[in-house]
């Protein structure tokens, strides 16, 4: 047994550690929250030619063919750095069209996801806010020839507004129909909601007889529903390891400050109150580390345990980075209450994190489900 | 990464898990740890210890000369899940095998290794740690337990407590004070003690769960020859933290099981147990709060594993044992806790499922405070992982 980074995956962190140093520096995350989109052209350029939105793209269409612990490594990376980015959001409807698409969507999508040219994103959640496929009311009617036409409306739906493409997940019936909608198609328009964290944008997407033609949809001709579910686990693994990032970089602002900070003409890392405060930041920082890793390694491996490994990962980051980054600015007192302070990015960051791709009472749920009502114990 | 077993790794748990088939006794009903006459239970332990020497399953972690296995540390790993897997009685001699012996191999003399080692092995001489007193406790070198230099003896006398397995042990490994005036991590000695001889007796400490797993051991000028100092005179601190390093290299792998066997059994109760007239594994906060102590324990596996794989690589027991420590007693505390909510006034009966749940939830209110408290194992990380100064 061998839990821990190759040397490649070890290079690959300090590549990304690097570039995201070097072209994502808290001033430029500031400076992308102030945008409509928080997209950065170059940034994602840059991301592209790392071949980081081909990282799990499979070779025959462009991509590297990595697993998800490279793609978890390369996430912590942009966790760490806060990257506003709709990396994640295009990453989902990448690994939904991979696991949904018929071969000339495959040849389609996949290759242009894979050098960066594709922008996408999933509109799943309506007026329930509820992760859940089941609980999708918005249902495409179809003509005589089998087209869509798409009426209602979309909340939560991230990076809309940079996305090239939006898939629409709808009800056909009893079925899941995955209908994209390009930008600017007729009867789609896009409302930005902003949100505590300005790093990830969110918008209502409403369509208002958007047409999909028959041929068009993902998955007609499978298991819509459980290529959704797959590409959201590949999702959720990612966002798992973005908040690993995020919490250890919180975690070193943190212990850093409380070695320098000096009350009392001391510093306060030397009072216990504050030594296990961060002593808890650390243990919840590897302890979602080891969760999130293993829920890459399982799902990349196909692990039976693989679905209860996801689910538990982002249950416990989902409450660990909260706490870590509540943590954090009780131990950083007033300074790390000021907009000044970069703690605030992290904080809300936290917090849209908990909820994206279900909470920790959503997984929790599904845990049970597998692990009460089933017998994956 | 990969988190399969090597092939190795897994030869090594069918071959054990084959003999464990083979050789664990049937279950025990002969005695109990809380019974107020132990000998049939403890000759009951020392019977399957000598079983576990015969069959080559003592010491596994012991260098090959010393008569161990030389197994690497996923091996040792393997070696708890399996025989926690297993229901196997606990090993009587746990700290003669993973505490004692260890340290007499790195800082023993050549007699003292001839002496001591094959017994522990064997189980023929079972040990207890003198390291805590009643003053003494997360601050180990203020401990008081005098020992005065007379002739070729030392003569001890002085109190220890929380001492494990002394009401059956034959030896201990005991920290004295043998120089009053120097500071205190330099006046310390450690010695192995015979705790058959005259002037040693030993009182067994009810706890609130109402057994005696500990005990309080007095010493009434008690001699030991001076040729039973453990490393050097006054240097016994080096002793005790290479001791105190062996044990927290167990980084709880065997406990871990038997969680994972009483989580089974919460969610068999609460499919059993009734919330609003349908069965409590269909509440949602009850289903909540199942989840939760599942992926906690989810956590405990993966961690260690990591913790493992770090170890198996720097080969230094470093602070991974206070991480784990922290973690597994905190949640096992939490467990508990939502086990009786769970169980409600069931819980809390002594006729209920034997009484286990209600023996748990008291028996875990320990569990922060034994081996090194939460308060301990925070200090430990925040200093030594996290590089903060000192607070004392």
């Amino acid at each position: 047994m061998d839990f821990d980074l190759s040397k490649p995956q070890k290079l690959l962190k300090e590549s990304a550690r690097a570039l995201l140093a070097r072209e994502c520096r808290p001033g430029r995350v500031r400076e992308l929250m102030e945008t409509g989109d928080a997209h950065d052209a170059g940034l994602w350029q840059a991301m592209a030619d790392q071949g980081w939105t081909g990282l799990v793209v499979p070779e025959e269409h462009g991509g590297l063919g990595l697993g998800l612990v490279e793609l978890a490594v390369v996430a912590e990376e942009m966790g760490r750095a806060c990257l506003p980015s709709p990396f994640l959001s295009t990453l989902a409807a990448a690994a939904l069209v991979e696991r949904a698409g018929n071969d000339a969507q495959r040849a389609k999508y996949l290759e242009a996801f894979a050098s960066g040219s594709l922008r996408a994103t999933i509109a799943l959640l309506e007026e329930g806010a509820d992760w859940d496929a089941d609980a999708v009311r918005l249902e495409a009617s179809r003509d005589a020839g089998g087209d869509f036409t798409l009426s209602g409306r979309k909340l939560f739906v991230g990076d809309a507004g940079a996305a090239d493409l939006i898939v629409c997940v709808a009800r056909d019936g009893d079925a899941l129909a995955l209908l994209p909608v390009e930008r600017g198609a007729e009867g789609l328009t896009l409302r930005p909601t902003p949100s505590m964290d300005a790093t990830r944008k969110v918008y209502e997407v409403t369509f208002n007889g958007a047409r999909v033609a028959a041929g068009e949809a993902f998955g007609a001709d499978g298991d819509a529903r459980g290529a959704l579910a797959g590409a959201l686990q590949v999702a959720t693994v990612a966002l798992c390891a973005e908040m690993v990032g995020g919490m250890q970089w919180v975690l070193d602002a943190t212990v850093e400050y409380a070695k320098t900070r000096q009350q009392f003409g001391r510093a306060i890392g030397s009072f216990q109150a504050v030594q296990h405060m961060c002593a808890d930041m650390l243990l919840m920082t590897e302890s979602a580390r080891s969760a999130a890793y293993y829920a890459a390694w399982a799902l990349t491996e196909r692990d039976p345990a693989a679905a209860v490994a996801v689910s538990v990962a982002k249950a416990y980051c989902s409450d660990a980075y909260r706490e870590v980054a509540n943590r954090g600015v009780q131990v950083h007192g007033g300074i790390g209450f000021t907009w000044e302070h970069d703690l605030h990015l992290y904080y809300k960051r936290s917090k849209s994190s908990e909820t994206l791709l279900g909470d920790a009472r959503f997984h929790r749920e599904r845990i049970a489900r597998l692990v009460v009502d089933g017998d994956a114990l | 990464m990969d988190l399969n077993l090597t092939p190795g790794e897994q030869q090594f748990r069918d071959e054990f898990r084959a003999w464990l088939r083979a050789n664990v006794p049937p279950e025990w009903t002969g005695g109990s740890a809380g019974a107020e006459d132990r000998t049939e239970y403890i000759n009951y332990l020392r019977e399957w210890q000598r079983k576990l020497y015969d069959g080559g399953w003592a010491g596994i972690s012991w260098p090959k000369e010393f008569g161990g296995r030389g197994a690497s540390l996923m091996e040792q790993a393997i070696f708890q899940e399996e025989l926690a897997r297993a229901n196997a009685p606990q090993l009587v001699n746990a700290i003669g095998l993973s505490l004692v012996g260890p340290t007499i191999i790195a800082l023993g003399t050549p007699e003292q290794k001839a002496r001591y080692l094959p017994k522990i092995l064997s189980g023929e001489e079972i040990w207890c740690q003198g390291f805590s007193e009643p003053n003494a406790g997360s601050d180990l070198a203020a401990l008081g337990t005098k020992a005065t230099r007379d002739g070729d003896d030392f003569v001890i006398n002085g109190q220890k407590i929380w001492t494990s397995f002394a009401q059956m042990a034959d030896l201990c490994l005991l920290l004295v004070r043998t120089d009053a005036e120097a500071p205190k991590h330099k006046g310390i000695t450690c010695l192995l003690a015979d705790m058959r001889a005259e002037g040693v007796s030993v009182r067994p400490l009810r706890q609130m769960s109402g057994d005696s797993g500990f005990n309080e051991v007095f010493f009434s000028n008690v001699r030991i020859p001076a040729s039973h100092v453990l490393g050097e005179v006054n240097k016994g601190w080096t002793t005790a933290i290479a001791a105190l390093m062996n044990e927290r290299a167990n980084l709880g792998t065997g406990i871990q099981v038997v969680f994972k066997r009483q989580l089974e059994a919460l969610i068999a109760r609460s499919r059993t147990v009734e919330r609003g007239g349908r069965p409590a594994s269909e509440d949602p906060l009850v289903r909540q709060k199942l989840a939760q102590a599942f992926l906690e324990l989810e956590i405990l596996r993966l961690n260690t594993n990591r913790a493992l794989t770090s170890l198996s690589k720097t080969g230094i027991p470093g602070p991974e044992g206070s991480i784990q420590k922290l973690y597994w007693s905190e949640m096992n505390q939490r467990t508990q806790q939502a086990a009786q909510e769970i169980l409600g006034p069931y819980g809390q009966l002594k006729e209920f499922d034997g009484g286990t749940w209600e023996y748990a939830y008291l028996r875990t209110r320990g569990n922060t405070i034994e081996a090194g408290t939460s308060e301990i194992q925070h200090n430990i990380i925040a200093e030594r992982v996290l590089g903060l100064p000192k607070s004392y």
